[in-house]
């Protein structure tokens, strides 16, 4: 656990960057610290690792102030990874990433074999190991950078918007990639970012600053979607707040059973159908159980068979695991409106109408009523 | 125009001019390295200390060099490898000093953060970071002193010492055109040669430098 107490950093020139700040990182988890261009979040961290000495105030880190710590002591058992990624042009991927374990005084052999090991973790392909990093691209660089930053396993790593100089696709991916490996490492995450939709994804706190370096909130995501403390956070979390939230609400939705059709089915199958549900749209499922669209059963001929039809296009979300907002996202793919839910293997589970889905909205935003204005 | 019988008479002779020439220039430049790099790093740490250092060390490499010969001849000597290599010392300072300064300025902040950050002490960061990132800028400078040390030597010939430049003095005393050419020619080569070793080391010295306007 790092824990900020009462942390105030003042520059030579006398602006304030952080003000009497008190925050708890928790251990093993991702604290995401968001906010505007200047609101001190790379000095906080930084104070972190000692690159920047408070002026006032403590840093705690397990109980201990990392004052009392020589810094390269400190700093080889806290793993850092900045936006540029920062790598050494001279020295080859592999050295790299091997770099703190060679300032460990590992051997030379060890600390290579556990580069390579991390290389492989963060989804490099080894081949690249004996290359310098200006044949890198910058996607792959920033993953080097953070397989640099995990070579000598320490508990704590301090990422400085590390994915915000690479393309909208691959930051997705180094997201996913990130998330997957803390499912394994656990580490204790300080990420430091102002893209308010990467901390909402990644963090399981989030701790909101302000210019002039003061803390305006913290919580974990779905909170600070729903409960804003003031108007500077709402306005920071911006106009999509309302959907956004949807991801952090599972799709717990009635799923109606009856409202399917096999692909080989008669029309008269499906007239009958329809009329027995009372609604007119009907999901087609092929014989391996996997949807294959929707028909409208307002809109039949008078004979032949499903395979006749007009299959219209459909979404689908997994019932138990999606989010609401997967849901809502594969209703607006379907002319029907509806969403089909489905199992990890992709056979079909039920059908989510548009009704449900409406139900479910409306439930959420009188949930939000009190909280905020949206 | 050129009489090949008097070059192979004088080849020995020769030799021995290209031997000396080599060294004077050379020396300058190794001795210049020794200097300019703790000159360098140091106005690097104490900024203060840059403009003046390189201030001094443009005045120097204003003063004509055979100026600098004839007011050194006293101390060093007439005739003496010295009166050449101190003041060509001087000349490849004016030039490397700066090439270490900027060398070091070549490595990006957010390298030398990095290695601050993953807990590089100050020493370390120097020898292992700053160091071999600032050599091709470094050896940029070299280029450019060993190329002007190799011409300049000749002046030296004024005053009793300046290696193939003694073959202009001797060409021209006698009206006599190939010795004069042949110092030309060599001068040249010589200086083409350098260049091109320094070139090679370069590549073999940092493979990772050929895209680096993009790091
Ligand atoms: N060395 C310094 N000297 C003086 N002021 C500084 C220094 N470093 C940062 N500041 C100021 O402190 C404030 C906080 O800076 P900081 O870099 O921590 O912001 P940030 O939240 O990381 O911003 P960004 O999102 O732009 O990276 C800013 O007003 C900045 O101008
Ligand atoms: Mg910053």
């Amino acid at each position: 656990m790092i824990t900020f107490e009462g942390v105030t950093k003042r520059y030579a020139d006398g602006t304030i960057a952080v003000n009497d700040l008190h925050l708890e990182v928790p251990t093993a988890e991702i604290t995401v610290l968001v906010g505007p261009s200047g609101c001190g979040k790379t000095t906080s961290l930084r104070m972190i690792n000692r690159m920047i000495d408070a002026t006032e105030g403590k840093i705690l880190l397990d109980g201990v102030d990392v004052r009392t710590i020589d810094p390269p002591t400190l700093r080889r058992g806290i793993g850092y990874v900045i936006q540029q990624a920062g790598l050494f042009p001279h020295r080859k991927i592999v050295d790299n990433v091997a770099t703190v374990p060679y300032l460990l005084g590992w051997d030379k052999s060890k600390a290579r074999a556990r580069a390579m090991e991390l290389l492989e973790r963060v989804g490099l392909d080894t081949a690249l190991a004996e290359r310098y990093p200006f044949q890198l691209s910058g996607g792959q660089q920033q993953r080097v950078g953070v397989a640099r930053a995990l070579a000598a396993d320490p508990p704590v790593l301090l990422m400085d918007e590390p994915f915000s100089a690479v393309d909208p696709i691959v930051r997705t991916s180094l997201q996913d990639e990130l998330l997957r490996l803390q499912s394994d490492l656990h580490k204790t995450i300080v990420f430091v970012t102002h893209d308010i939709d990467e901390a909402v994804k990644l963090g399981d706190r989030v701790a909101v600053l302000r210019v002039g370096g003061t803390l305006a909130q913290v919580a974990d995501p779905a909170t600070l979607l729903s409960a804003p403390a003031d108007d500077f956070v709402r306005e920071f979390l911006g106009r999509d707040r309302g959907i956004r939230r949807l991801s952090f609400v599972p799709a717990d939705l009635p799923l109606r059973t009856d409202l399917t059709v096999p692909d080989d089915a008669d029309i008269s199958k499906v007239a009958g159908v329809a009329a027995a549900s009372g609604l007119t749209w009907l999901a087609v499922v092929d014989s391996g159980g996997r949807p294959s669209g929707w028909v409208n059963a307002a809109d039949l001929p008078l004979s032949g068979t499903v395979a006749d039809l007009r299959l219209m296009p459909y979404g689908t979300f997994v019932a138990g695991r999606d989010s609401l907002r997967s849901a809502l996202d594969a209703a607006l793919l379907a002319p029907s409106g509806g969403a089909i839910a489905v199992d990890d293997e992709g056979r079909v589970t039920g059908v989510a109408t548009a009704g449900a889905l409406a139900a479910a909205t409306s439930g959420i935003a009188a949930e939000g009523v009190g909280t905020g204005r949206g | 125009m050129i009489r090949w019988d008097w070059i192979g008479r004088n080849l020995p002779e020769i030799r021995e001019l290209l031997g000396d020439h080599i060294v004077m220039a050379l020396l300058p430049i190794l001795l210049g390295l020794l200097i300019a790099l703790p000159l360098g790093l140091a106005s690097v740490r104490w900024r203060r200390l840059y403009q003046p250092t390189v201030g001094i060390m443009n005045v120097v490499y204003s003063l004509p060099s055979l100026a600098v010969f004839i007011v050194l001849i006293p101390i060093t000597g007439l005739a003496e490898q010295a009166t050449v290599i101190v003041p060509l010392t001087f000349y490849a300072l004016a030039v490397l000093i700066p090439s270490v300064v900027d060398g070091i300025a070549s490595v990006p902040t957010h390298v030398r953060q990095s290695a601050v950050a993953m807990g590089f002490g100050p020493m370390r960061r120097l020898l292992q970071v700053d160091l071999p990132i600032a050599v091709p800028v470094v050896l940029a400078g070299v280029r450019v002193a060993t190329v002007s040390s190799i011409s300049l030597v000749s002046v030296g010939a004024l005053v009793g010492r300046g290696g193939l430049g003694y073959l202009f003095i001797d060409g021209w005393q006698r009206q006599f055109p190939t010795p004069i050419v042949v110092g030309i020619v060599l001068i040249l080569l010589l200086a083409l040669a350098a260049d091109g070793l320094l070139v090679v080391a370069q590549r073999l010295l940092t493979p990772w430098a050929r895209a680096r306007s993009s790091a």
